[in-house]
């Protein structure tokens, strides 16, 4: 495994994806608009009816509100960096064009590993404003939050840019899809605080699945409760980011430079 | 030789896949401003070669040098200097004509307004303005291979790689490119061509190098190749067992060739021979032409199909 060599190069990857996003804005601004809507009425407000008050929190809406920050972090980076970059890179060759220019393939992976971190920030953000219409926003911390977004997004692009690396084919990706981020959906203290998980699934959960950290985080800031906890979060992701994120582009290189 | 300045250079080029040899240990050079054509089978390694001279590929052995920069140590620099037209299409579908330009522009640092302003004549040049807000996915096979060329062309080149760049199109199209290529040739572009319509290397390449199973299996100018395999003329004639007889008797030391049901005879006596023969016998179903590049490629590399 080697260091990737980068420069300034990678922000002109980054910026073509921006553009292709900005021709098709209307397009990619609606999903991040209505499905937390979608998901604050019907669980929120439908489940949250008959659910019993969890505590530390006033209603179920506001337990679940940060989780769906966290999911829309996951979602959007990890989906940008398997199918989106898979596509790019096999069916349209785009890499391949680009690395006919003085930019090379370790600065083509890295700024799509950005931009990936980068459609996390743009939809977390949005999702943001969505729950600040809900009222559900408890403290003058969830400023933070889009750095957290783009953080856990770049932990998810690295993870998904890993199994585009090793991808037969594009419907390899709904293994990861149904073996990682279905059950990390439920399972890490988006919809149910994690205490009531068996111990067992708690630890892994906490050692093995980020989404964990990303609600761990999105939760604190929201309503303000900021535990030490929150620091072994930003910790975890901080040092599992830049390890996947290397291995990522290592294990690109190796597919695409025979 | 009025280009005797050696603008790359390959010494054992070597690459391998998995086992598979796709280029053995090859040597080579092309000097400035010249067109020089790579022809071969499929998976001679054509390819392969010109990848490792945009440094896309790293080389398995040897070397290889352009403008006096090793690929192995300067990619960024070499990439500068070179234009690349694929053979597939690999323009991005998610931008407009113009815009494609735009963003290829910007991986090589080139300034906007320049870029801008550089785009606008490579349209009008490929006769593309009118499609300049369109959606690559509504471009014909022809427009495509255009803007491919256009795109290849916005850093300004002074090497130019061009892979089957006129496969699938008509004969207007196909001339464009011609044009194009004679007018970059004229400015002291140096081009690297591989195709396998061996009239088009015949008409554009001022030397050829011809690769089979990842080797250089003849160079030289396309004229010369011509006289040297197959002579002046060919003659063709319907098969049939006496005149194929009679022809064994008269050219002893020709070349017979059977393909199908004609007979083709190649011979390196001077113009008129074939003439004087077909004068004095009856054969039907007589043609003679002139030999050609085509005759030279098959004769080295055989009429088996490789894929």
């Amino acid at each position: 495994m080697k260091l990737p060599e980068l420069t300034y190069r990678v922000w002109k990857v980054w910026r073509r994806d921006f553009d292709v996003f900005m021709k098709t804005y209307k397009v990619n601004f609606f999903p991040p608009l209505l499905e937390p809507i979608f998901y604050l009425v019907a669980l929120g407000i439908g489940l949250g009816s008959i659910v019993q008050a969890i505590p530390g929190f006033s209603s179920y809406i506001q337990f679940i509100a940060p989780a769906l920050l966290a999911i829309s972090m996951m979602n959007n980076s990890f989906f940008e960096c398997t199918y989106g970059s898979f596509v790019r890179m096999y069916y349209q060759k785009t890499f391949d064009a680009i690395i006919a220019t003085p930019i090379s393939i370790e600065e083509v992976i890295a700024g799509e590993l950005v931009w990936g971190a980068t459609r996390s920030l743009i939809s977390t953000s949005i999702v943001l404003v969505v729950i600040g219409a809900f009222g559900l926003i408890g403290s003058p911390f969830f400023v933070l939050i889009p750095f957290v977004a783009f953080l856990a997004g770049l932990t998810f692009s690295s993870i998904a840019m890993c199994f585009t690396a090793i991808a037969p084919n594009i419907d390899f990706f709904n293994y990861p899809a149904f073996l990682f981020i279905t059950p990390m959906f439920l399972l890490s203290g988006t919809f149910f605080p994690i205490k009531d998980l068996p111990s067992f699934v708690q630890i892994m959960a906490y050692a093995f699945l980020p989404l964990t950290h990303a609600v761990n985080l999105s939760r604190g800031l929201m309503v303000g409760n900021l535990e030490s906890f929150l620091l072994l979060s930003v910790v975890w992701l901080a040092v599992v980011t830049p390890v996947f994120f290397v291995l990522s582009i290592n294990l690109m290189k190796r597919k695409l430079i025979k | 030789m009025a280009h005797a300045e050696v603008l790359i250079e390959a010494q054992n080029l070597t690459k391998k896949f998995d086992g598979l040899l796709a280029v053995d240990s090859i040597n080579f050079r092309v000097f400035k401003s010249e067109c020089c054509g790579f022809l071969g089978p499929n998976g001679a390694g054509k390819t392969t070669t010109i990848k490792m001279i945009h440094c896309v590929l790293p080389l398995t052995a040897g070397e290889l040098t352009v403008a006096g920069l090793a690929v192995t140590e300067k990619p960024r620099e070499i990439k500068k200097m070179i234009g690349v037209a694929p053979q597939e299409n690999n323009l991005d579908p998610d931008f407009t004509v113009m815009h494609n330009l735009l963003v290829y522009a910007r991986y090589f640092d080139i300034p906007k307004a320049y870029a801008q302003k550089r785009a606008e004549e490579l349209l009008k040049f490929f006769q593309l303005e009118e499609k300049r807000d369109v959606i690559i996915e509504q471009l014909s096979t022809g427009m495509k291979r255009r803007l491919i060329l256009a795109r290849a062309l916005i850093n300004e080149p002074q090497i130019l790689l061009l892979d089957e760049p006129t496969t699938g199109l008509d004969p207007q199209a196909r001339h464009l490119i011609w044009d194009t290529i004679r007018s970059l040739r004229k400015q002291g572009v140096t081009i690297i061509l591989t195709t396998h319509y061996m009239d088009e290397a015949a008409e554009l390449c001022d030397r050829i190098l011809i690769m089979d199973y990842g080797k250089i299996i003849e160079e030289g100018k396309p004229a010369d190749l011509v006289r040297k395999h197959v002579g002046e003329e060919v003659l063709e004639i319907d098969f049939d067992e006496k005149v194929m007889k009679m022809l064994q008797e008269k050219f002893s030391d020709a070349r017979l060739e059977v393909v199908g049901d004609r007979i083709r005879v190649f011979t390196d006596q001077p113009h008129g021979v074939f003439a004087s023969f077909l004068e004095g016998s009856h054969v039907k179903g007589a043609a003679i032409r002139n030999a050609n590049l085509e005759d030279v490629f098959l004769k080295l590399t055989g009429r088996r199909l490789r894929e």
